[in-house]
């Protein structure tokens, strides 16, 4: 890192001590920790992005496969869900998947092309059907028990830690399926494919309600912190907490989040290390060697779609660990609140204004713009009362323009992405 | 014989109509997505909010024009406004064009930067649409509902099954009509058109042969605005306004632009309706008209959707992955670069 990086990590550091003495600590460590997450989302587009010039634009597919990893992983099973059509269920989903395969084996065969097709149509047209036939009964019986409680499968109850590896390999395995299609064609099309993608991960999560209670949200999943209320009851803590001068309502809320924080900062600085590793491996020349020059590289003998599919793959796994974490502070799955301005798009301007291509500039962009979008609501009342204050109070609009603030943000993320590529395109901290 | 009969009206009443709808505002959709593509060279993720602005302008002129008390008989008063609506979105897209795409266009940037500037118009038009009108369901249809509802369509054929035709529908075919058919000549007939066209097909012999640049580039702006907001404000009417949902509208004009054939109108006119028509037959349930067409002991007793209406972008996806995979220059030919 050069000195202008260290300087703009200071920088970010005292934004947010500053905001912990001005709005209070709880905030602070709140936008620190999602900080933390944002930086490794950011870090796994910057995979993507700096590194091979792929551009994705399904980064919420990704992210909300590692919220349902966690909801698989750590939520306990629920027995009679299993008993009531579990195993028909999981039956009727490996038919599902034989019947793609021996579409794609029949595909493969070097027969008559007419005959070929026919004949694949006709596999995947009668197989829907028989996939629905099987599928159904068991969906309905499953979902039937207790609907306002479980009507689901539940998860596998193990510990939530497991989750963040699972949900990075779950979302490795859409990036396969996703990127075996669209790598290799032009970039515009991997972009809207991987915007197609996030989309139908939403869908599924919001209507296959056995699999994850769908907008029923699954809420509750278990913590790998102590509860606020046990460390209450805790005279250990109390006493400690006493020592420090707080009250202990106070201190466990915030020693809760300071211990996510140390939990998400392990995870970034194995990220981040192994990343910075692969950036100066011949493995990392060889990919910016295929960014900036397709034609040349693969002159040279480099397989440019293989290696795509591979950073594509690993960088997907990176945000879907991130969503296992977000969905792991949350505590709660809910399929509704993903929205691709936020999880897709935002990321993007982390990316962007870090310095694409740089992984502290990443972090430091995923930092940065999480800080900025809490930031900008409160930011622009304050702009907005300040504007309106000359004008009458009851005036329609005064009350326009302070009810809009709250809308100022996205307009703020555009601006700021607008201004970053026009005047330092290369980002806060650029590659080299 | 009357079944069948029963049966055809039902398919046309929640299939074909509504179907043949959806796909004249994508195939709009699609034009504004392909030009921009062919003359300008990249994909603008900010389309669907580009339309979001012009049905938001079209709609505040029309709450105008309703505050001083014009209609428009049994049409729409927003037609009257749609023209306004056109310009102003003209003007805010010229002003885009000049603060910021004119700048990677004179330094000839690679079509993924103009991808990542149009993310960042995106998100500015978005929130200028969330800031000026906000967030919420906004319904600006008015005029007659329908020009011939169910009730009305059973009393004078006989038939059990009724046929509701929405004036929204017939309007939203019409003007797409005009507007599809203005739009050719122009490409076709004038001299401007024909200079867009040069310009598209090989960019350094138009250069060459004295078209002006910066010319063919505005006019391809007005277009835009107004196939845009012609395609928001007939999807506005035909539904409802809202800043969210034409957002979401990017996946299926997209997919309509690219199995189409990207660059290719003709292409996104056939893509458009390609998309719709399989959105809605997919998610169709088809009980009744199999009730109608199949012998007693045959007829379904589930519903026979094939899908959820949840999973219409999985259907739009599953389709542009088709494509992709087995025609990549799209159904029409479009350009590959």
């Amino acid at each position: 890192m050069t000195a202008r990086g260290y300087l703009l990590y200071a920088g970010m550091a005292l934004l947010i001590v500053l905001t912990g003495f001005v709005q209070g600590w709880n905030l602070a460590l709140t936008i620190l920790n999602m900080g933390l997450i944002s930086a490794i989302m950011s870090l796994g587009v910057n995979l993507q992005w700096g590194f091979a010039g792929l551009f994705n634009v399904g980064v919420m597919g990704f992210v909300a496969l590692g919220g349902l990893a966690a909801v698989l992983v750590s939520m306990p099973p629920v027995a009679e869900g299993w008993n009531a059509g579990g195993l028909r269920l999981l039956g009727a989903l490996a038919l599902g998947a034989a019947i793609l395969v021996a579409a794609v084996q029949v595909w493969k065969r070097k027969i008559g092309g007419r005959m070929r097709a026919l004949v694949m149509l006709a596999l995947l047209i009668g197989g829907f059907f028989l996939f629905r036939a099987s599928l159904d009964p068991a969906v309905n019986a499953i979902e039937a028990i207790n609907p306002s409680l479980s009507g689901y499968l539940g998860g596998l109850g193990l510990p939530i830690i497991i989750a963040w590896p699972v949900g990075g390999l779950l979302a490795a395995g859409a990036a396969w399926i996703i990127g075996k299609a669209a790598l290799g064609l032009r970039s515009d099309y991997l972009a809207i494919a991987t915007l197609g993608i996030a989309e139908i991960v939403i869908a599924v999560l919001k209507n296959e309600d056995w699999l994850s209670r769908g907008v029923k949200n699954v809420v509750g999943l278990p913590r790998p912190v102590p509860y606020e209320v046990d460390l209450q009851r805790d005279p250990g803590f109390v006493e400690a907490a006493a020592g420090y001068g707080l009250d202990p309502v106070t201190a466990s809320t915030l020693w809760v989040k300071i211990l996510y924080s140390g939990l998400f900062a392990v995870v970034l600085i194995a990220i981040l290390f192994l990343a910075q590793r692969a950036l100066a491996s011949p493995w990392g020349r060889m990919m910016r060697a295929i960014r900036d020059n397709e034609v040349a590289a693969a002159a040279m003998g480099k397989n440019v779609t293989a290696r795509h599919l591979q950073v594509f793959i690993l960088g997907s796994a990176v945000c879907g660990i991130a969503g296992a974490m977000m969905t792991t502070l949350d505590g709660q799955l809910t399929p509704g609140s993903y929205q691709p301005l936020r999880f897709t798009f935002l990321v993007w301007v982390m990316v962007i204004v870090g310095g694409s291509g740089n992984n502290y500039g990443a972090v430091l962009g995923g930092f940065l713009i999480w800080w900025l979008w809490v930031m900008v609501e409160p930011l622009g009342l304050w702009a907005m009362e300040l504007i309106t204050s000359g004008m009458s109070p009851d005036s329609w609009l005064r009350g326009h323009l302070t009810d809009s603030a709250a809308q100022m943000r996205l307009m703020t993320m555009g601006i700021i992405l607008l201004a970053v590529l026009r005047f330092s395109p290369k980002g806060l901290m650029p590659e080299r | 014989m009357t079944d069948i009969l029963n049966a055809i009206v039902a398919l046309s009443n929640f299939v074909l109509i509504p179907g043949a709808a959806y796909g004249a505002q994508l195939a709009l959709g699609a034009l504004g997505v392909t030009l921009i593509y062919g003359i300008l060279r990249f994909s603008n993720f900010a389309h669907g909010d580009t339309m979001a602005f012009g049905t938001m302008a079209t709609i505040l002129v029309t709450w105008g024009l309703q505050s001083m008390g014009v209609s428009f008989g049994f049409l729409p008063t927003a037609l009257i406004a749609l023209p306004v609506g056109i310009a102003i979105t003209g003007l805010l897209l010229l002003g885009t064009d000049r603060a910021v795409y004119r700048f990677y266009r004179k330094q000839k940037a690679a079509p993924v930067v103009l991808v990542i500037v149009s993310i960042g118009v995106m998100f500015v038009m978005n929130g200028l649409v969330r800031f000026i009108i906000g967030v919420g369901d906004v319904n600006f249809a008015d005029g007659a509902r329908f020009v011939i509802n169910a009730r009305q369509f059973r009393e004078m054929t006989g038939l059990d099954e009724g046929l509701a035709i929405r004036s929204t529908t017939l309007i939203t075919l019409i003007t797409a009509a005009i507007a599809v058919a203005l739009l050719f000549w122009f490409l076709n007939k004038t001299r401007t058109g024909k200079s867009m066209r040069a310009f598209s097909d090989n960019e350094d012999l138009a250069l060459l042969s004295g078209i002006n640049p910066e010319r063919v580039v505005a006019v391809t702006w007005l277009i835009i605005a107004a196939l845009a907001t012609t395609a928001g404000v007939l999807y506005g009417l035909d539904k409802s306004f809202k800043a969210f949902t034409y957002f979401q509208l990017l996946l299926p004009i997209f997919a309509a632009a690219i199995v189409g054939g990207l660059g290719n109108p003709l292409g996104a006119i056939a893509g458009g309706f390609v998309i719709a028509f399989s959105e809605v037959l997919v998610t169709y349930a088809w009980k009744k008209v199999l009730e109608y067409l199949l012998p007693e002991n045959l007829e379904p007793s589930s519903l026979v959707q094939l899908l959820s209406t949840d999973y219409k972008f999985a259907v739009s996806f599953a389709i542009l992955i088709i494509v992709l995979l087995f025609k990549p220059t799209g159904l029409f030919k479009g350009q590959s670069v």
